[in-house]
């Protein structure tokens, strides 16, 4: 291999500066920013959502499905969850009741992670009126 | 393996490159990580029912008392009534045309609007009509047919029969290619040229609005009835539309339609509309 030296200290150089984002996360001990979510007062009071907090985190949208097409096509608009309380499944009606606070709790996780639910097309939420 | 100073030095410097290289990872991967010692996403084992309060028929039907109206006047509060607890919005003026007043109504969304005898009967028209049918104005409404016509067009199940009879939009699901429209000989349906919020002075927010390019009618105010209310246009009209179970012998509008003449719209075309008139 002729240039042997240039070759390997350009591929040194190469992957130092590639992983440098990482390499300066490590030594300045940085952390990945991660959304906080405001709780409003009664939701704050209600300690517990419509299912467990770890469920409502990575599953609402799941839930949020399941209600949708049980309200619309078979007029089934109770929910009777895991514990055996009940709920109106709404989303305007229930979640926003406590999650008044959309900009702060639904809008936060969701342009942390970059998705763009077009519930609010129609579901109201109190700001918009 | 004839251990040299070559070797060594490989060995060395990949050891090197993996000691430095795996806190770094670690940290990269740490969310996924923390998913993962959860053993995945906790299932749910709720249920979802229908309300105790929830009123239920059979087949939901409709019958208007047109004795009972006199005048525009007598059916404006109705259709306020409904277009102000479903959100349906008002355009008065048309943006792109706003010096011609014959398309003021191009964009515009009908629940339950009022229209001539002669446009709403075609069928029962007769060229010497009684003076008050010709002047009277008429309710017309979506019929809920019990052989929809629209929801044999969509395409996308969008438009459904409900095992009670009410013909229902899912607009989650509409793609507004409007074939129902076309298929709906009574002009029931509305499509949305323009973001609906635009013609709303207030919102009622407990009911959602639509979004420009779906189709919307009316629903008999399903989300009334599973709380137990009837219709917002029954309840406005000081009883003179009737809302009942059809395949009830003993229901109000089951005996409203024995003591009375009713006609239905267009009967000929075999739709079996719900909405029956008293004329």
């Amino acid at each position: 291999m002729k240039n042997k030296g240039l070759i390997i200290t350009g591929l040194i150089v190469f992957f130092v500066i590639a992983t440098i984002p990482f390499w300066y996360n490590v030594f300045s001990g940085t952390k990945a920013k991660t959304p906080e979510l405001v709780y409003t007062d009664k939701a704050k009071a209600a300690k517990v959502c419509v299912e467990s907090t770890d469920y409502m985190k990575t599953e609402h949208m799941q839930l949020l499905d399941l209600w949708r097409d049980a309200v619309v096509r078979k007029a089934e608009r109770t929910y009777v969850n895991s514990s055996g309380k009940t709920f109106d499944m709404s989303l305007t009606n229930t979640c926003l009741d406590c999650h008044a606070n959309k900009a702060e709790f639904c809008d936060r996780c969701h342009d942390y992670s970059s998705v763009r639910p077009y519930c609010w097309d129609c579901h109201n939420t109190k700001e918009n009126n | 393996m004839e251990s040299n100073r070559r070797a060594f030095l490989k060995i060395a410097g990949i050891t090197a490159a993996g000691i430095t290289v795996a806190p770094v990872l670690t940290r990269f991967t740490a969310s996924a990580e923390d998913t993962a010692r959860k053993g995945g996403a906790p299932s749910s084992s709720g249920k979802t029912m229908r309300g105790s309060e929830a009123l239920a028929a059979r087949h939901w039907g409709m019958v208007i008392d047109t004795r009972q109206f006199t005048s525009a006047a007598d059916l404006e509060p109705i259709i306020e009534a409904c277009h102000k607890v479903h959100n349906v919005p008002a355009f008065e003026t048309d943006l792109e045309t706003p010096f011609f007043s014959a398309d003021k109504n191009r964009h515009e969304i009908k629940w339950i609007w009022e229209d001539e005898f002669k446009h709403v009967f075609p069928d029962a028209e007769n060229k010497y009509l009684a003076q008050r049918l010709a002047e009277l104005p008429f309710l017309a409404l979506c019929n809920h047919c019990e052989n929809p016509p629209c929801v044999r067009a969509c395409p996308t199940r969008a438009t459904f029969q409900r095992e009670d009879g009410i013909v229902m939009m899912d607009f989650h699901r509409c793609i507004g290619c409007r074939f129902c429209m076309a298929a709906c000989p009574y002009g029931s349906r509305s499509f949305n040229f323009r973001d609906p919020r635009e013609g709303l002075k207030e919102t009622n927010i407990a009911f959602p609005t639509r979004m420009k390019g779906v189709v919307e009618k009316c629903n008999f105010c399903a989300e009334r009835l599973a709380k137990g209310q009837l219709p917002a246009c029954v309840e406005a009209s000081n009883g003179a539309i009737l809302f009942g179970d059809l395949d009830d012998p003993a229901s109000e509008v089951r005996r409203a339609l024995e003591e009375n003449f009713t006609i239905r719209r267009k009967p000929s075309l075999g739709t079996e509309p719900s909405v029956y008139y008293i004329v």
